[in-house]
């Protein structure tokens, strides 16, 4: 398989607003956040295609997320995660002494992730602190 | 006869929309229709239609499971564990109303804790900009009114803020700018082509987090100095165009979000940009203000800072005086270096919205979660303190991304017993006095202070 290392943005978008909205563990939220932007021209580099898994790993954590079609145009070299349960799992705490985590602007590593599956927001949360009794 | 509410705000973005118009039952219970409102706005005011809501705490269990306790225990739990605390952490508040943010102050004080708001998540860098360099701000009104040339830098406000651009910086026609978005010139800065940027007129797709680049390439230009050919990923002539377009406006608006907040620089760069706006005032009028997120993320700002002299990030645990420093008394910060000893999540989800590792920290000790719905902090909290939701069942004063305060109404009855957010803190408060056999002084002083007849009526039936 290959990897791509791409440098990550997680940013507010409508379709996260309105599914939050409605409550995070609504599958509108699972829909609107566990996905992942990125260019084409980046997707064929690691083989990655449209609506399939792709495993995301920073410098202190992994994520499946689904690779979509850019809702907004990413140039090559960014990806972008929503903002949310998915992308908190690859941010890095590092916050520059202001208090503010380093959001926007880490490097990453791409895989494609056929076989995996997405996790709910529940199951990411609850598994991270040792509460999740649901399974894998 | 269902009623029409009109004038109502909506709790949701820092736009704080006070025109929306919501269709009532008669019996004053459910929400039937939402006018005006955004997407976002519009299905947080059905939310509250939504009958699982809950109605009672809830207290972990020794197996992990929920049991359902009363406000009475609730309140008597969490008040012995932020006083058995060495060092509690109170984080959230984006979504209180700035009655409920005055009430924690006291619990904060009396149980020696860190008092932190969403900004520090947020636009906290920004606020370090503005003590290093001021903040040359103005109204939304203004920027309506008389804004020619209005920036967007790292924000984007049709996904964030959907109703900015109609209200305020694009499309309404103002005082000075009665053409609307025919006389207003859009320059949006982004490292992708947001749905903002194909808005604006120009759109400088810059090579992310190089935006104090670009700000300084723009204020060198400005001054009159050449500059490389390309700055940030940006050619000289689209710089230099930038430049004169802001340098001609009348009144040139620049509003700021995360992209620069959450990318490396955080408050250097907003320096820059209150920097460059004072440069612009040389040649124009020229204004900034921050893109804050949630509708009443400005009144902690506001109202802790006349309580104890700071805005966010405020260290109670000397006792004898506040004391903050961002990157020491920081919720992230405190979590990683794990400090605390135990949190209070109030109306904001750090469970969603902090990175997992901090969460994981903040877990190991008393957490508790103050908020009308299910999240997911409540879903890991040891305790989950239903309250009403500011704006929509309860009334209270929210400060706009401008800091103009807007008194919201309530829409709905509130769910039965079930308290406002001042109304719990102040029996938390009362309940901590008890324990430690002191005099609730605070509680005296308030003559208004709103009897919760409510719980006691629901906890004896």
């Amino acid at each position: 398989m290959t990897k791509i290392n791409l440098n990550m943005i997680t940013q507010r978008s409508v379709e996260e607003g309105a599914a939050m909205e409605k409550g995070k563990t609504n599958p509108d939220y699972f829909e609107a956040c566990s996905i992942i932007e990125m260019n084409p021209e980046d997707m064929k580099k690691a083989g990655i295609w449209v609506n399939s898994n792709v495993r995301v790993t920073s410098e202190c954590g992994t994520v499946v997320v689904k690779c979509i079609n850019s809702t907004q145009y990413c140039p090559p070299g960014l990806a972008h995660i929503r903002q949310g349960v998915w992308a908190n799992q690859v941010v890095p705490p590092r916050t520059q002494s202001t208090g503010t985590p380093q959001y926007s602007g880490f490097p990453v590593t791409i895989e494609p992730a056929f076989e995996e599956k997405r996790k709910t927001a529940l199951q990411l949360v609850q598994g991270a602190v040792g509460l999740w009794k649901g399974g894998n | 006869m269902p009623k029409l509410i009109t004038q109502v705000g909506c709790p949701y973005c820092g736009s704080s929309c006070d025109d929306i118009e919501v269709l009532v039952s008669d019996d004053n219970k459910k929400i039937l229709e939402v006018h005006n409102a955004c997407i976002i706005g519009t299905n947080l005011f059905f939310h509250a239609n939504d009958p699982t809501r809950p109605k009672l705490p809830r207290q972990r269990q020794p197996d992990g499971s929920m049991k359902e306790i009363t406000y009475p225990e609730a309140i008597d739990w969490m008040a012995k564990t932020l006083l058995a605390a060495k060092k509690p952490l109170i984080y959230g508040f984006g979504s209180t109303n700035c009655e409920g943010m005055s009430a924690v102050a006291r619990i904060a004080e009396k149980s020696g804790a860190v008092l932190d708001n969403c900004a520090t998540i947020c636009h906290g860098p920004s606020f370090l900009a503005m003590f290093d360099n001021g903040y040359p701000s103005c109204t939304l009104g203004e920027a309506k009114n008389r804004a020619d040339v209005v920036v967007f830098w790292g924000c984007n406000p049709m996904h964030a803020h959907p109703r900015h651009t109609s209200r305020y910086s694009i499309f309404p026609r103002g005082y000075f700018t009665n053409k609307g978005q025919m006389q207003r010139t859009i320059i949006s800065v982004d490292p992708r082509q947001t749905d903002t940027a194909k808005l604006a007129d120009v759109h400088l797709m810059l090579d992310q987090g190089h935006d104090y680049e670009l700000f300084d390439a723009f204020r060198t230009v400005l001054k009159g100095y050449d500059i490389p050919d390309v700055v940030a990923g940006i050619k000289k002539e689209t710089i230099v165009k930038s430049v004169e377009i802001m340098k001609k406006a009348r009144f040139c608006m620049i509003f700021f979000g995360m992209g620069c907040t959450h990318t490396d620089g955080r408050n250097h760069n907003i320096d820059a940009a209150i920097s460059l706006t004072r440069d612009l005032n040389n040649h124009t009028k020229c204004s900034i203000m921050a893109m804050r997120g949630h509708y009443n993320i400005a009144g902690p700002g506001q109202v802790w800072s006349w309580i104890f002299g700071f805005p966010y990030c405020i260290d109670l645990s000397k006792g004898t005086h506040a004391h903050m420093n961002p990157g020491e008394t920081s919720s992230v910060d405190l979590a990683m270096r794990d400090e605390v000893d135990c949190f209070v999540n109030v109306g904001a989800d750090a469970g969603a919205h902090f990175p997992i590792q901090a969460v994981q920290h903040l877990k190991k000790h008393p957490f508790i979660t103050i908020d009308p719905n299910f999240n997911m902090a409540s879903e890991i909290a040891d305790l989950h303190i239903p309250v009403r939701i500011a704006g929509v069942d309860e009334p209270g004063v929210v400060y706009r991304m401008d800091n103009v305060p807007i008194q919201f109404k309530s829409v709905i009855d509130g769910l039965p017993g079930v308290p406002s957010d001042e109304e719990l803190f102040d029996m938390v408060y009362e309940r901590m006095c008890e324990l430690t056999k002191t005099e609730p002084v605070w509680l005296t002083a308030k003559e208004d202070r709103k009897h919760p007849t409510n719980i006691s009526a629901v906890n004896e039936a």
